[in-house]
């Protein structure tokens, strides 16, 4: 149940989008169809479903203040945490590389439609973002650590493929000639948001 | 002489990292509820994109085209560190890294300093290089205090933090404070902008 609530709260309260601000450039620059939009959404959740359970035992056991104690009474005084930023952007690069690798090899139709996102998501905020994030709320075990991920994968999902359908939409209409393009977009977001937080307090 | 002018004011306007070429709108945004913020997340920009791209420029010759990507995001994420490291250190900038929480972090990702380094440090000399980054944070430090002003003033009727709508009774608008507004009052920048200079219009 608390795993449903944490799930829930992640995908609508705390959408990476909406209240974060998080993987805003690709979001606004991919928005422009559904298609690709889905295509750069499924690699979002799944990089992040793999990067934060790996972050999560990277800080549990490395950088954490005394979290290097299994090495010995010697370390229990060690504070590695300002590490975190260098340590994470090179998990993450190396995981991206790794999954980019993994899909090439046996799925040449899923590789087709998402190869050209994987590389682009190594530097997304988004990705970066949910590991700090992670660290931030100090996640108990590394299954909350996953819910929290595949949650807040799956509220960025939902956000940059309503934004494309609203945009193809928005290509019919008369929009003045000042805002057109990225001005329009960023009101929509905007608009998006406040509705979005019509989700603010729901308790489970 | 001329083209050097024109690598340090074409980014303040004409080419702004943030109305024009939509960089960095991930950190951007979350800061500006107060000037404060904004002032330091501003400058830390400044400082790693300049820094950056100085450093990348000095090693463009050296690094392999393969693993560039993995050397930005190094060099990027130690000056990140440092920067973060020197804020912790004074008590008048603590509280406000705290404040800023997980963005500091997030400037290695910034779109604006990996792009830079992309677009031109990794092809120009040492100086057109560190005077793009610096005029390039400055011009996304720009659009983060304008936002900034309008959120903090209406939002709380404060200027850094002094009362100035407040003084005169105003009550603050919460709506001014909550991340949607953000977008919107961003969303008109552009619409001016625009508007003013009719070639950026798409």
């Amino acid at each position: 149940m608390e795993y449903l609530s944490l799930f829930i709260k992640s995908i609508f309260v705390d959408n990476m989008i909406f209240a974060y601000f998080l993987g805003m450039c690709s979001y606004l620059a991919v928005s422009k169809n559904v298609k690709t939009a889905n295509g750069l959404g499924i690699a979002v959740v799944l990089v992040l479903a793999i990067t934060v359970p790996v972050n999560w035992l990277l800080n549990r056991f490395v950088l954490q203040p005394g979290a290097l104690a299994w090495l010995g009474l010697k370390f229990a005084a060690v504070d590695l945490s300002f590490l975190s930023y260098i340590l994470f952007i090179a998990v993450i690069a190396a995981m991206v590389q790794i999954v980019e690798m993994i899909v090439e090899k046996y799925s040449p139709s899923l590789y087709s439609s998402l190869g050209i996102f994987l590389p682009l998501i190594a530097v997304n905020c988004a990705i970066l973002g949910g590991s700090l994030f992670m660290q931030q709320r100090e996640f108990g075990n590394i299954l909350e650590a996953l819910v929290y991920a595949l949650g807040s994968g799956v509220g960025w999902y939902l956000a940059i493929v309503t934004l494309a359908a609203i945009r193809e939409k928005m290509a019919y209409s008369n929009v003045p000639a000042g805002l057109r393009g990225i001005g329009i977009t960023f009101i929509t977001v905007g608009l998006m948001g406040i509705a979005f937080m019509a989700f603010m307090g729901i308790a489970l | 002489m001329g083209k050097l002018k024109e690598t340090i004011l074409n980014p303040l306007f004409k080419n702004n990292p943030i109305t024009v070429l939509v960089l960095g709108i991930c950190s951007s945004l979350a800061v500006t509820v107060e000037l404060k913020g904004a002032l330091v997340m501003a400058l830390s920009v400044t400082i790693v994109t300049g820094l950056s791209s100085l450093i990348l420029s000095l090693l463009r010759k050296t690094i392999p085209n393969r693993v560039r990507i993995i050397v930005q995001l190094v060099v990027v994420a130690l000056l990140v560190i440092l920067v973060d490291q020197v804020l912790r250190s004074f008590e008048a900038t603590y509280a406000i890294d705290k404040q800023l929480s997980v963005y500091m972090g997030l400037i290695i990702t910034n779109c604006i300093v990996m792009g830079r380094i992309e677009a031109f440090a990794l092809g120009n000399r040492p100086l057109p290089a560190i005077l793009d980054g610096l005029a390039n944070g400055l011009g996304y430090g720009l659009i983060l205090l304008i936002v900034a002003f309008f959120r903090e003033l209406l939002g709380s009727g404060t200027l850094f933090g002094i009362p100035v709508l407040k003084a005169l009774g105003y009550q603050g608008n919460g709506l001014m404070i909550l991340p949607p507004m953000a977008l919107i009052i961003l969303g008109c920048i552009i619409w001016i902008q625009r508007s003013i200079d009719k070639e950026l219009q798409e």
